[in-house]
């Protein structure tokens, strides 16, 4: 009985013996991968930076109002910002690769779904910044040919343009991810029909005169009395 | 060779069939139907008394007219001219007419008349604006006599106005053309100029019609050319510009061909007019500008209207643009009331170079910076409508030229903001 019990547990000892050293060299091999993956995610998020900063990344940041966002939120500047993250994703890719060397079961399939989901990652977070950029363009520009064409509210007029890019764009950036799609998709369709309707009715009811005046302006011809037209500025 | 890839055939062989010429008369059209005739006959008269002896064309560059004005150029009949004038030519005078686009781009009827001047080795040219109801027939001799007589490579008009008439070119493009380039050229950008073969040439081959623009203030361009390229320039009185009716819509599109045009051109010339000190006045025939002073009945609480709400409105652009003493002495006048309001000179001067610097640091979209230059000239055109409202013709030279000079005086900080580019 007693030779048993320590046959037994001998055997037990060495199997975990055998398998710590089936297990090390795995170890090992994924510390060094993770120290390895440490030293270019660092590298790249040097580089990474210079480059940004070399482009003035920043500046176009701001013009597309993602600097003001970011500033708001207490987080670092777009350029900082994106370094880290690069790092970060270039990072955990090293560790996931690691983990897939230990042979653990069931880990493999999430780090393939991790570097599946990497390209969309990047194809949605270009995305919002253009968007981000677009709408900024968009509503400037609108600001400026409003207040131009003497338009009343010409800073609503840019917001609400700045609001259904933004939306949109974001609607888009979520259906990229593959977040909650349908629940975007549906939110979307409410946001955007709510916007509209808000503005019919701002328009309808509140710019009657408003609009009255803009359609007169606009298809009939009046004989004009004293304005700025007199005036050629060249 | 390339300028010929780009003229169509019939063109091409109706050049031919002219051979060379010593006058070239350039018409850049769209749709002119009402006034292109009268403005024919004119020219033909033009070139019977001036140039009875040369061998003359007419060029008409059509940008897709639907109204028949094409077949209005070459249809006037010579003989139609005769009458008047009691004169005869001695040569043949042609008019070709060619269709270079199915719009309208100032940009590509110049460079259509240019390569035809270029084919047919014509000495003097002229380029007439078909707008110009009120055209002479000695307007043909006062742009081209200096040219063809006395070797002169570009001759820019100078015209009767009224005080506020072409307060941009006033305001604006005078003085900073002035300020830059050292030359006291009143009309830099004009519909109507002369110009020699070779100058034509030269800026025939300049590589500046694929910009995008398509030729928008192209004619400002041309007169930088002429400056930086060291050619001989003149100006010719040629007496009362029509008055073209305008909306207050056409400012953005007419500071894009300005003030978008000269702040383009500063970055390629830079070697040449950040070494210009003071200005120079330009042989002149003729007065060098008449003001007339008619009464005229302007909107001035609009401009000031629109002017404190471009302010108020774009004050996110101008933080951009502007630096933040110039902005924030634009938001003190912006509060003022009509009879205390003054945009002083200084203060304009520094906008628009904090402007042009903008532009070249392309701080936002360049064609924004254009447009948010608008409510502030608005601003600007209030205080001189003002300021000049009882003034006499002399009262109001004065007051140009104190603009121009504050301009001059001012340039060291263009020059300051220009090199602290980042």
């Amino acid at each position: 009985m007693r030779e048993m019990i320590i046959s037994e547990l001998s055997q037990a000892l060495h199997e975990i013996a055998r398998n710590f050293a089936h297990f090390l060299p795995r170890l090992i091999v994924m510390l060094i991968l993770a120290f390895a993956g440490w030293v270019i995610a660092y590298v790249v998020k040097a580089v990474l930076r210079s480059i940004l900063r070399l482009i003035k990344f920043d500046k176009l940041s701001e013009n597309a109002g993602a600097s003001q966002l970011l500033s708001k939120a207490a987080l670092p500047s777009a350029t900082e910002l994106l370094s880290r993250f690069v790092f970060w994703v270039t990072w955990l890719g090293f560790i996931l690769l690691g983990v897939q060397v230990l042979g653990i079961l069931g880990l493999q399939e999430q780090t393939a779904r991790f570097f599946l989901f990497l390209p969309r990652l990047f194809v949605a977070m270009f995305i919002l910044f253009l968007g981000l950029l677009g709408a900024s363009f968009f509503s400037r520009a609108a600001l400026l040919a409003a207040v131009n064409a003497n338009v009343p509210s010409p800073r609503v007029l840019s917001l609400a343009l700045r609001s259904i890019i933004i939306v949109f764009v974001l609607s888009i950036f979520f259906e990229e991810l593959g977040l909650a799609e349908q629940t975007m998709l549906v939110a979307f369709g409410i946001a955007f029909g709510a916007l509209m309707l808000g503005l019919a009715i701002a328009f309808g009811m509140g710019g009657r005169d408003l609009a009255k005046r803009f359609l007169e302006k606009r298809f009939v011809r009046e004989k004009k009395t004293e304005s700025e037209d007199e005036l050629s500025p060249l | 060779m390339a300028e010929e890839s780009f003229l169509t055939d019939d063109f091409l062989r109706q050049l031919i069939n002219v051979g060379e010429v010593d006058i070239l008369v350039g018409l850049p059209t769209h749709n002119n139907a009402k006034t292109i005739g009268s403005i024919v006959h004119t020219i033909r008269s033009g070139i019977l008394r001036g140039f009875p002896r040369e061998r003359a064309v007419i060029i008409n560059a059509d940008g897709g007219s639907r109204d028949g004005t094409a077949e209005l150029v070459t249809g006037v009949s010579i003989d139609d001219a005769r009458p008047a004038s009691n004169l005869y030519a001695l040569r043949t005078l042609h008019s070709i007419s060619t269709n270079y686009a199915s719009s309208p781009a100032s940009g590509v009827a110049l460079r259509t008349i240019l390569a035809a001047a270029e084919l047919l080795r014509a000495k003097a040219c002229v380029v007439l604006s078909p707008e110009s109801a009120n055209i002479e027939p000695e307007w043909l001799s006062k742009l081209l006599r200096p040219v063809y007589d006395d070797g002169f490579d570009l001759v820019t008009p100078t015209y009767r106005r009224h005080k506020f008439e072409g307060l941009l070119i006033t305001n604006l493009l005078y003085p900073m053309t002035r300020a830059l380039y050292g030359l006291r050229i009143r009309e830099a950008y004009s519909p109507e100029f002369g110009f020699s073969g070779r100058f034509g040439s030269q800026f025939l081959g300049q590589n500046v019609w694929n910009d995008g623009t398509e030729g928008a203030g192209v004619e400002l361009r041309f007169t930088l050319a002429a400056i930086t390229g060291r050619y001989r320039i003149c100006q010719s009185f040629l007496g009362e510009k029509n008055h073209v009716e305008r909306s207050a819509a056409d400012l953005v599109p007419a500071l894009r061909q300005t003030a978008g045009t000269l702040f383009s051109a500063l970055e390629p010339d830079f070697t040449v007019w950040s070494e210009v000190a003071g200005s120079q006045p330009l042989p002149t025939t003729g007065a060098d500008r008449e003001v007339l002073l008619d009464p005229l009945r302007v909107n001035r609480k609009r401009l000031r209207e629109m002017f404190s709400t471009g302010i108020a409105e774009l004050e996110s652009v101008f933080q951009s643009i502007l630096s933040p003493s110039t902005l924030a002495e634009l938001q003190r006048i912006a509060r003022l009331g009509d009879e205390e309001f003054h945009y002083p000179a200084e203060l304009w001067v520094r906008t628009v170079y904090e402007f042009a610097a903008s532009y070249q640091k392309s701080v936002i979209s360049r064609d924004h910076i254009i447009q948010a230059l608008a409510p502030l000239f608005r601003g600007r055109a209030f205080t001189f409508l003002m300021e000049n409202r009882n003034a006499s013709a002399d009262d109001v030279e004065n007051n140009i030229e104190g603009l121009c000079l504050e301009f001059e005086r001012l340039k060291p900080y263009l020059l300051q903001l220009w090199k602290s580019r980042e």
